[in-house]
């Protein structure tokens, strides 16, 4: 056996493959483009100027800033419910267990534009709402419509529904960990809480943050839907303009330029995240770890297995 | 079919010289456990007493892993009293009925027990050390540097003191497994359970466990280990038991027991393993 020197080692010449049919797909998409671009500027009816002059106005800034707002505020609320629901869920306490898992049939199995419309029209099923003993006295109470007002009802909706989905997500990551994990925790005496935040929860990380990232994506758009609440997020922002100009369709432009913009620097972040979390191998798992949550030193990982 | 150890063994160390009537570590009464319809062990009766290595052989399905998990109440009991340290594992009995802990109890129960498995299980997300130190700090609620210096120690007892920043993923199978017989013994058990800690390994890397195992029974720790290596239960061992289809069928001293059966499944068995 003798070693090839590299200068022996050259790569030959082979010739490529011929794609005649990815012509035919290129002239296609070339003659689309022309036509979009051609349709874009010509059809006076989009109105950029319009969209020039909204885009960047108060009331659409203040609409991207509330719309951003629910989407924060409703996804910490369905992360902290998730994790919740799915520890119930995986609860050896049935009316725990039952409960998530009826928690989950319902808001999954009933659309949250439906959700969002009930909690705005709370005070129709329950004019008052009190604090008190159950068949008992009420200590206090209040008018629904003063307590839920379209904020709260928005952040209501749709973040009890997403807690649903979350439950679903962090319910996945826990089952993903290692049975040992949890028997070798156990095996120390430490309780199962203690186990599933010190041990499986750290590690059902790596399961759980990549979906999160697509569900804050799907949030920010689900938003829109509080516009029927009457609630002036970006979206009955655009409407509210519209409503007095009659510019329909340049304002829905400029509302979706938002979304567009928002979701595509999302979608940097959840491919960043993706690329961290969604690794299967060990070592890049600890490093990983160790970056974002432990700040330990780099390790070297010359032996492997 | 069930066998009690009443001979004392000729053991050369450990708390030999305590008195006859001391309580033993691990004392098993017909202890019964099935899994649904499938009884996995129907009545076995067992003592380790302080300071004594047993190990349980006898074939894959035998109940010998189960009777090991019962033993820090991994697995519950179906019927049976099985005692460790005078204590009733997972239960209290008033008036003749076994009532459960409540976990905290048994948590409690657990933290005395050291176990080793087949597969680590080293916690993935932690370096060696934190592995370690884990349980210490957060269930015994010692303190943070004494626990550090200790398994520090325990490291470099386990011939891994330089491995002590390393994460699971970049420790070979042996160096894993002595990482969790370190982390084990992190919480100064007074019994160590072994189940089955060199199947899972490499050929080549069995020794350097089985070499940890044997430092820890020369330093008089009480151990009840599942393994196939009958060369490690000879040497090592006081006691040897054989469990088949859920009973113990022969029970006594190795040189015994591993070299000259008595029973004619033990001879099977020895003349596959062998």
């Amino acid at each position: 056996m003798t070693a090839i020197s590299a200068t022996q080692h050259q790569a030959e010449a082979v010739v490529k493959m011929r794609h005649p049919g990815r012509w035919v797909t290129y002239v296609v998409a070339a003659v689309l483009a022309a036509m979009l671009i051609n349709t874009l500027l010509t059809n006076q009816n989009f109105g950029w100027d319009i969209v020039g002059h909204y885009v960047v106005s108060g009331e659409i800034l203040s609409g991207l800033g509330k719309t951003i707002e629910l989407t924060v505020i409703a996804m910490v609320i369905g992360v902290v419910l998730g994790v919740l629901l799915a520890v119930m869920r995986l609860s050896s306490n049935p009316a725990m267990s039952g409960f998530a898992s009826a928690y989950v049939w319902f808001f999954r199995g009933t659309p949250v534009f439906v959700q969002l419309l009930f909690w705005g029209y709370a005070s129709a099923l329950y004019p008052r709402l009190g604090l008190g003993v159950p068949f008992g006295p009420v200590f206090v109470s209040a008018e629904t419509n003063s307590l839920i007002t379209p904020f709260i009802a928005a952040i209501l909706g749709l973040g009890l529904n997403e807690g649903a989905y979350m439950a679903e997500v962090v319910r996945a990551g826990i089952l993903s960990v290692d049975r040992g994990q949890t028997e070798a925790a156990q095996a120390l005496g430490m309780s199962r809480l203690r186990t599933l935040r010190r041990i499986v929860l750290p590690q059902a990380m790596r399961v759980i943050i990549p979906p999160t990232g697509n569900q804050a994506i799907t949030m920010l758009k689900t938003t829109s839907l509080v516009s029927v609440l009457a609630f002036p997020e970006l979206l009955y922002s655009a409407q509210l303009i519209y409503s007095t100009n009659f510019r329909t369709i340049p304002l829905l432009l400029t509302a979706s330029l938002w979304y567009l913009l928002v979701t595509s620097v999302l979608n940097v972040g959840q491919h960043f995240l993706e690329r961290r979390f969604n690794r299967s191998d060990g070592t890049r798992f600890r490093r990983t770890l160790a970056e974002s949550r432990l700040r330990a030193a780099p390790q070297q990982a010359s032996e492997g297995q | 079919m069930t066998t009690v150890n009443e001979n004392p063994s000729k053991s050369t160390r450990g708390d030999t010289t305590q008195p006859h009537t001391e309580v033993p570590m691990v004392k098993a009464l017909n202890v019964c456990k099935s899994f649904g319809h499938v009884e996995v062990l129907k009545g076995v009766d067992l003592e380790v007493r302080r300071g004594e290595v047993m190990t349980l052989l006898g074939p894959s399905g035998s109940g010998k892993s189960t009777f090991l998990r019962l033993i820090n109440h991994l697995e519950t009991l179906s019927a049976g009293r099985l005692y460790v340290d005078g204590s009733l594992v997972g239960y209290s009995e008033r008036d003749g009925r076994l009532h459960e802990l409540h976990p905290s109890a048994i948590t409690r129960q657990r933290a005395e027990i050291g176990m080793v498995f087949q597969r680590f299980n080293l916690f993935a997300h932690m370096t060696a050390l934190q592995n370690v130190i884990e349980a210490p700090i957060g269930v015994r609620r010692e303190k943070r540097e004494i626990v550090k210096k200790r398994a520090l120690e325990l490291l470099d007892r386990v011939g891994l003191a330089d491995k002590s920043s390393s994460y699971p993923s970049a420790l070979s199978g042996g160096q894993q497994q002595r990482v969790a017989i370190a982390r084990a013994l992190a919480m100064q058990p007074k019994l160590m359970l072994f189940d089955e800690p060199t199947s899972a390994l490499d050929p080549e890397l069995v020794g350097e466990v089985l070499d940890v195992m044997r430092d820890l029974a020369r330093s008089g720790m009480t151990m009840v280990v599942v393994t196939h290596e009958i060369g490690f239960a000879r040497e090592v061992a006081d006691h040897a038991v054989f469990i088949d289809e859920g009973v113990v069928v022969e029970s006594g001293e190795p040189a015994q027991v591993l070299t000259d059966p008595r029973h004619p499944r033990t001879k099977a068995f020895l003349g596959k393993v062998l």
